[in-house]
């Protein structure tokens, strides 16, 4: 039974990334395809953060600790840093979305193919 | 678009909560969870509050463009040139040779429970006042700059 | 002084660049003049901080930096806590080194030309800014010694790079492709995250060198090396996942070209650096091997079939581009190919990947000056397509010198450096297998084939009246194309010295994965 719920975290993170996978690959709509991105990015860091975890650590802040042995706060700070280049590319793409729109008058991928010709 | 008053009011009543709790979250970084970067982000949801309750007219004269960058560029050169001084220290790119000297941020940190002391850290709470900076200036940057992109048809 | 300065150049390398763009939205206030003398200055400091660094790696050994230490060169054996081995550190040794060389050189190139040749154009603060953080992101790349500041740096890189193409929007076109780069980089970024995290969980390390020693090549472990190589080979723009090069190349302003074409081979060294000293031992070699031999065949042989017939000129360098990416990828498969083989390694295998780390220098000069003189053309003339070009040779002479001499140096035509790098990878490669030799030179021919006719189509033919008050671009474009030309005759002429002194360094730091783990472990 805990192994299962050992397990839930990572099962989560397979279905965040399918769905992400999904979203980005069968919708036509630029903002969901965004979506997906974003949501595949959140697995990701949910995926790190799990990898994290050791049995029977407590959490590394001094404040107020109780006793015991830590865990290490690396994969904190890679998710951390993974979040925040995830606002910039959110952000940057989301503004291209936003300059696609205003010159094409629409975020269907299938119209937005002026590339090709 | 304008929003309706109650909107306005309320955004306008979590502003300073929301700068005073992001400014909380920065410079206890090196002490709870939290940091520059959660601090700035806090800050930069009150601002975003401000412009989505108002329209971006309204809203350039409260939060000037340039003012935004300076602050930007102010937090990344902070950043970056306290980095820098501690090569003057004898220590490597971002050395912490202020920690555990006894000075101004120098306290040594008990080991074990404890409350919590905001002069520990060294180099650390400058950097995430740096950090902070920086993040509250840029995500209110792109927060503005989406907004101008946006265009006002309705009155 | 002297001292102080050599032990931090490492930090100063991704400092001074980081430190200039940040201060260009400040220091553009004062004027388009004192912009452009700070873009430059910059840009020399950076170039000098490179060279240095690299001439004090190949005189003297890797060298290590530590930040955030108490001293510069602290390895993980004296750490206390070296356990959990995750100091961030640079590590950079002959084959870094060759990088930043590669690195310097191009920066230097395109940030001359670009004071001249964006000086027209509006919102160049931000532009400047951004360019520089691109500089910084490939140099980061190729002086890391950490698993996870790789995959940072590599961020750094792509959005900086998609910001760079989509910054004229150019009807949206630019935008577009912007996106395409920005959303594929994502991808691939989280595909390399992935496997950081699976690393990380199995082994508690992010260094390369300590993951490298502790490596058990699990089941886990391949899913991380498939995580690992098929981003990176899509970032380095192989076949069959180069479809984004040909339209990223093309849409980008021409500087900017020249300098993606870098950061796309700061991928190929991390692709490298995974498949050579993180996995190294582990892997079954054979397989590996072809599997770099297949990529690097199917992108020199499709890259240049599609180039053939495009109509616009960047396009068309864009799939040459690709199609020399597969050149390295032979080489340097063919020696992983026989790496378990001691007497094969000696006889073929290391002048193998000798002249695909060679390729890699002297590609990126060719390629960055075809690029940069296709921006030339379409700065004076407003037109990519080559059905339109054509007579400027009587008004261009200097840009149809400088695209000869680079023409000529990617079809393998001697003198130039191309020949020496590709003589290698003919020689070596015909050992391995007379198959792929030929078609390596096949493939040659034809690029030779389609550069006449590029060349042709450009330069050659009477006066024409809509080209009448084209004249020579301004002699800053000039200076900053030669910088890579005469880097291009030099190492044609005299290709004995750059061998010995740089390639031959690199292959040994490329091969010996024990002395990479042992220059941060400490001798373990």
């Amino acid at each position: 039974m805990t192994r299962l719920f050992l397990a839930l975290p990572f099962v989560t993170v397979v279905i965040l990334i399918i769905l992400g996978l999904g979203a980005m690959l069968f919708k036509k709509n630029l903002i969901k395809i965004l979506l997906g991105l974003s949501l595949m990015e959140s697995a990701v860091n949910l995926l790190l953060v799990v990898i994290g975890y050791r049995q029977d650590s407590v959490a590394p802040i001094f404040t107020n600790v109780p006793s015991g042995e830590m865990a290490m706060p690396t994969v904190q700070a890679l998710t951390l840093t993974s979040i925040v280049i995830g606002v910039a590319t959110s952000a940057m793409m989301l503004s291209f979305a936003m300059v696609l729109y205003k010159r094409y008058g629409t975020v269907n991928v299938l119209e937005i193919r002026k590339l090709k010709h | 678009m304008k929003m309706t008053k109650i909107v306005r009011t309320t955004a306008d009543a979590f502003y300073p909560f929301c700068l005073v709790f992001g400014l909380y979250v920065v410079t206890h970084g090196h002490l709870t969870p939290g940091g520059g970067f959660q601090g700035g982000a806090v800050m930069a949801t009150g601002t975003a509050l401000l412009i989505v309750s108002r329209s971006y007219r309204e809203i350039t004269g409260r939060l000037r463009q340039t003012m935004l960058k300076l602050c930007e560029a102010f937090g990344l050169m902070l950043f970056l040139l306290a980095g820098l001084q501690s090569l003057a220290n004898a220590r490597p790119f971002l050395g912490n040779w202020l920690t555990q000297t006894g000075g101004f941020v120098g306290s040594v940190v008990s080991y074990g429970p404890n409350p919590g002391s905001l002069d520990t850290g060294g180099l650390v709470p400058l950097l995430n006042v740096g950090v902070g900076l920086e993040v509250f200036g840029g995500l209110t940057l792109i927060i503005l700059c989406m907004l101008s992109g946006i265009k006002e048809d309705r009155p | 002084m002297q001292t102080f300065l050599i032990s931090h150049l490492p930090a100063l390398l991704v400092a001074l660049p980081l430190l200039c763009g940040f201060l260009m939205p400040v220091i553009g206030r004062a004027g388009p003049r004192v912009r452009n003398g700070w873009v430059l200055l910059g840009g020399a400091l950076t170039a000098i901080t490179g060279l240095l660094l690299a001439i004090q790696v190949l005189r003297f050994g890797p060298v290590t930096y530590v930040f955030g230490a108490a001293h510069t060169t602290q390895t993980l054996a004296e750490n206390p806590a070296a356990a959990f081995p995750i100091r961030i550190m640079f590590e950079i040794d002959a084959l870094g080194a060759l990088m930043i060389i590669n690195t310097t050189l191009a920066t230097l190139a395109v940030i001359i030309y670009s004071v001249a040749a964006e000086a027209k154009q509006s919102g160049l603060d931000m532009f400047y800014a951004l360019f520089y953080l691109l500089i910084a992101g490939v140099y980061g790349m190729v002086a890391t010694g950490d698993l996870f500041n790789f995959f940072v740096f590599l961020e750094i890189t792509s959005l900086a790079g998609a910001a760079l193409v989509a910054y004229r929007i150019d009807r949206g076109v630019a935008v577009e492709a912007g996106l395409k780069y920005a959303l594929l980089s994502t991808l691939a970024a989280l595909a390399v995250l992935t496997a950081i995290g699976i690393l990380f969980g199995q082994y508690n390390a992010l260094n390369i060198a300590a993951l490298a020693s502790r490596l058990q090549f699990t089941p886990l472990d391949k899913v991380a090396l498939c995580l690992l190589i098929v981003p990176l080979a899509m970032k380095c723009g192989a076949v069959p996942m180069h479809f984004w090069t040909p339209d990223v190349y093309t849409t980008a302003p021409s500087s900017v070209t020249a300098f993606l074409v870098i950061s796309s081979q700061a991928s190929l060294y991390g692709l490298f650096r995974v498949l050579f000293s993180l996995y190294g031992a582990m892997l079954s070699w054979a397989t590996f091997g072809w599997f770099l031999i297949i990529l690097g065949v199917l992108s020199a042989f499709i890259g240049v079939t599609m180039a053939i017939p495009q109509k616009d000129v960047k396009r068309l360098m864009a799939y040459h581009a690709v199609s020399q990416t597969g050149y390295m990828l032979l080489a340097v498969g063919v020696g992983l190919a026989v790496l378990g083989n001691a007497s094969a390694l000696a006889k073929f295998g290391r002048a193998a990947i000798a002249g695909g780390l060679f390729h890699i220098i002297n590609y990126a000069s060719c390629k960055g000056l075809l690029f940069l003189t296709a921006g030339a053309i379409f700065l004076r003339t407003g037109t990519r397509n080559l059905n339109r070009l054509g007579a400027l040779g009587h008004a261009m002479p200097v840009t149809m010198v400088l695209f000869m001499i680079a023409a000529l140096a990617i079809a393998g035509i001697p003198p130039f450096n191309g020949f020496a790098s590709k003589l290698m990878i003919y020689q070596s490669v015909f050992h391995f297998s007379p198959l792929l030799a030929i078609v390596a030179m096949i493939v040659s021919i034809l690029t030779l084939a389609s550069f006449v006719k590029v060349f042709q189509a450009l330069f050659m033919g009477p006066r024409r009246p809509e080209f009448a008050n084209v004249r020579e671009v301004p002699r800053p474009m000039l200076i900053g194309m030669s910088v890579l030309a005469a880097y291009i005759v030099i190492a044609g002429i005299f290709p004995q010295f750059f061998v010995t002194r740089m390639i031959a360094p690199a292959v040994n730091a490329l091969l010996d994965r024990a002395g990479y783990i042992a220059t941060i472990l400490g001798g373990i």
